[in-house]
């Protein structure tokens, strides 16, 4: 189970990703993920876990975002790893995802 | 490599084959009409084409060289120089020296050897001559077809390279991640600006997690050429979109760009404002006008109208662009209409075809045997239908013979020059069809024929007015069918055939007797034979008496025929005749025993019956006497050791091949029969007097027999025989 679900402290959902976001577990974390969102609330999914993105990693990231705008909910990314910011970086997409992206501290956590 | 890859590889070097042989042909209008822009232009398009594709396929002596001849052409297409002879000679050898580094760098993935270099060293100093003195440098140049005059800036400020991907859904499946590009590109350079996009990821319920969706529009700042950046994308190729626009393009070639990415214009737009590929005001105006006029049915006006109106680009340029954009349409159009298929495909397609005939011979026999009427009908409504697609499956093989001739422009361009003769060749004829291999294999008999026809038939410009004909030469070549047969005329308006002289030859050779003068066309056709060549001089384009009896035998070996004739002063003409088809063939059905043979039917001369006499005769000499002549002869029964006695009455068949006759004796004359040739399997290689084998209807396998073989052992037996009875008198 890539996916782990837990409520935060605002009692908002809060899915945390571990491991990779590789081609080699996109089936199967597009799909926990995608069961996930069909719940309508707003959600925050936690980044932190996640050692290596790829492309197919990143597809289910903007997917993930533009299914909560189609449904009209929120999604937040928090606590992005160094593997994940790096490809956001690379590709240019954190203003897309809109998503305070924390370096090295997380004091501006849940903002 | 990939496979993939490989196969493209494929696909590129049989393109640049025929971009070479268009570019060919295309020099030798040129010759003709050296003003004609659309020629020019075919030209120039085919060089850049191949140096494009090479640069992709990292062909890296395919780019350089071509680059400096697409260099040359540019500036033909400018008008900075002039086409004149000498021009398009060192394009035409440079046309050659391409088609040799295709064939060596990019089939066969070797170096240059030694003289090739030489030679690309010769043409590259040949062709700087040519070249604009004012620095060429960059390695990539960048198009500069007809420059915009436009108010706005016609060519994009930016000094970066604009990147467009998009890749194909397969890349990540492939084991390839998008983001390494990136990653790598990003070694060459610096990533001034990206644009991720991913408007063609569909809802969740659609999208395959390992399917690529994803796309990026670069800005890219790197002082690579072009053939590296497009390197590093050339693992993503099958199936991506790759667009590349050097620093500098054209505000035309964005908008292309534009267009021919999936996204709406408006969006792309956007983006290429944004990543400040491309000026505000010109963008943002055109499209806004875009967006608010549209047409009465709907429809917006097009970019390239907004664009005019606001004077930002020329009309005429517009309209160019546009005229390019219709005609690469139409010619994709015009290969869609075409399908490559594997000639392999091809030829499994014609064997079931074969046996597809062989079978409904079998029904019909058996339709015959049962003797109801309306099986009969049925049967033969079939055999009807199934020759109908013998004919079309065999049709799919044929090809015209124009593509072949057309080679020919270039060979008598060539060759005249050679030998300082103005010779004009007429190609007539040209959509006549033949079987694909047979015009493969037609090529070189022709060509020798052709350059022979030049060098001894057309005689010099002098000779010629001496004579009070036209100074210059005419050669034709011409083409038409002729009842299941093509024939292929090679027809000069030269001197003629020395008809003495070659009776002297023939004579002094002792192909003919001293005091027999056979008539003028078989004396004609004496040049056939081996080591037969009357020139007097040698020179370098024929007259060694090789070849034409290596081209009758090639034409003999196609089951085709050649003859020639000939008027003094007035000119030759020799006349191949082939079968248009190799696949099937009319043969002539003999029994011995319980087997049954094929004869070509061809070959078969007349059948005669052994009468007892002659068969009392057989046992003591091996030869027949046939009205007077000495007939050679070869008993089936005993060469191919059949079992059980010898019929009560035996016939013999009189074949002819290359003019020498022989007899086969044999049992039973069965009749003409529609033959399907198969080939016979390794094993039987080495059997000699068989060269192939079809089935009957009744399923029985019948023996094809190679004549030519058969006849030659019968005559080199009667041969031996002659001197043995010789010695022991």
């Amino acid at each position: 189970m890539p996916i782990r679900s837990t409520t935060n402290k605002d009692g908002q959902s809060l899915l945390h990703i571990d491991g990779d976001m590789t081609i080699y577990t996109a089936a199967e974390i597009k799909d926990e993920l995608m069961t996930h969102m069909a719940q309508p609330c707003e959600r925050e999914i936690d980044l932190s876990e996640v050692s290596e993105m790829d492309s197919a990693g990143l597809q289910i990231l903007i997917l993930a975002k533009r299914e909560a705008e189609r449904h009209g909910t929120s999604l937040r990314l928090t606590g992005h790893s160094r593997a994940v910011l790096d490809v956001l970086d690379m590709c240019n997409l954190a203003p897309y995802f809109g998503d305070p992206v924390v370096l090295s501290c997380n004091e501006k956590k849940g903002q | 490599m990939s496979l993939d890859l490989d196969q493209a590889l494929q696909t590129y070097i049989a393109e640049a084959r025929e971009l070479l042989q268009d570019m060919e042909d295309a020099l030798l209008r040129l010759e003709v009409d050296p003003n004609d822009a659309d020629t020019i232009g075919a030209i120039f398009r085919a060089a850049h084409t191949i140096k494009g594709s090479a640069g992709l396929f990292g062909l890296d002596p395919i780019v350089s060289f071509t680059h400096i001849v697409e260099d040359v052409l540019d500036r033909v297409r400018d008008g900075d120089v002039v086409i004149e002879a000498n021009l398009i000679a060192v394009l035409l050898e440079s046309g050659d020296h391409m088609l040799h580094l295709v064939n060596v760098v990019a089939a066969q993935g070797e170096q240059l050897d030694a003289e090739a270099i030489v030679r690309e060293n010769g043409l590259r100093i040949r062709l700087q001559a040519y070249q604009d003195s004012s620095g060429i440098s960059h390695a990539v140049q960048v198009e500069e077809e007809i420059p915009l005059q436009s108010s706005g800036g016609g060519l994009v400020e930016t000094d970066n390279w604009h990147i467009s991907l998009r890749f194909g859904q397969n890349v990540m499946r492939d084991g390839m991640d998008p983001l390494s590009f990136l990653r790598y590109l990003s070694t060459l350079g610096e990533i001034v600006s990206i644009t991720t996009m991913f408007d063609a990821l569909p809802f969740a319920d659609e999208m395959d997690a390992e399917s690529c969706y994803l796309g990026f529009e670069i800005d890219f700042k790197s002082d690579a050429d072009k053939a590296t950046i497009a390197g590093v994308f050339e693992f993503a190729r099958e199936g991506s979109l790759v667009h590349i626009l050097p620093p500098h393009s054209k505000l035309t070639e964005y908008i292309e760009l534009i267009r021919s990415l999936p996204e709406s214009e408006t969006r792309l737009g956007e983006i290429l404002v944004a990543t400040g590929a491309l000026t505000q005001q010109e963008l943002e105006s055109g499209l806004s006008e875009q967006q608010t006029s549209a047409r009465p049915d709907g429809s917006t006006t097009p970019l390239g109208e907004i664009l005019v109106e606001q004077r930002s680009v020329e009309h005429e340029v517009v309209q160019a662009a546009l005229d390019k954009q219709t005609q690469s349409k139409d010619s994709k159009n015009k290969e869609n209409r075409y399908i490559r298929v594997h000639a392999d495909k091809l030829d499994e397609l014609i064997t079931m075809v074969g046996e597809l005939v062989i079978a409904g011979a079998g029904v019909s026999l058996l339709a015959q045997r049962v003797n109801d009427n309306s099986l009969q009908e049925a049967a033969s409504v079939m055999s009807g239908l199934v020759e109908e697609i013998r004919d079309g499956a065999l049709r799919l093989r044929m090809v015209p013979i124009g593509e072949t001739f057309n080679r020919f422009q270039r060979v008598v361009r060539d060759v005249g020059r050679e030998l300082g003769k103005d010779i004009e060749l007429v190609i007539t004829g040209a959509d006549a069809e033949l079987d694909k291999t047979v015009v493969e294999k037609i090529g070189d008999p022709l060509m020798h024929l052709v350059r022979n026809a030049m060098d001894h038939g057309i005689e010099s410009a002098s000779i010629r007015q001496a004579k009070g004909k036209t100074a210059k030469g005419t050669l034709r070549l011409n083409a038409y069918h002729d009842s299941g047969s093509i024939v292929i005329e090679i027809v000069d308006d030269g001197g003629g055939l020395n008809r003495d002289r070659i009776l002297q030859k023939a004579r002094d050779r002792g192909l003919i007797a001293p005091n027999v003068t056979p008539p003028d066309h078989e004396i004609f056709n004496m040049i056939f034979e081996a080591g037969f060549s009357t020139a007097e001089a040698i020179t370098s384009i024929s007259g060694r008496g090789v070849g034409m009896d290596v081209v009758k035998r090639n034409i003999t070996a196609l089951r085709g025929t050649v003859s020639l004739d000939s008027a003094v002063g007035q000119g030759t003409t020799v006349s191949i005749r082939l079968p248009l088809t190799l696949a099937i063939i009319d043969g002539f059905l003999v029994g011995v025993g319980k087997s049954s043979y094929i004869v070509p039917l061809d070959m078969v001369q007349e059948c005669i019956e052994l009468t007892e006499t002659d068969r009392q005769l057989t046992r003591e000499r091996s030869y027949l006497n046939l009205r007077g002549e000495v007939l050679p002869f070869v008993m089936l029964r005993d060469h191919f050791e059949v079992e059980g006695a010898g019929a009560r009455r035996e016939n013999v068949v009189v074949v002819t091949c290359a003019g020498q006759k022989a007899g086969l004796v044999v049992d039973e004359l069965m009749g003409e029969f529609q033959t399907v040739i198969k080939p016979l399997g390794k094993i039987f290689s080495t059997l000699r007097g068989i060269s192939g084998s079809t089935i009957l209807g009744s399923g029985e396998v019948a023996l094809i027999l190679d004549v030519p073989s058969l006849v030659q052992q019968a005559v080199n037996r009667e041969s031996q025989h002659v001197t043995t009875r010789q010695l022991t008198h």
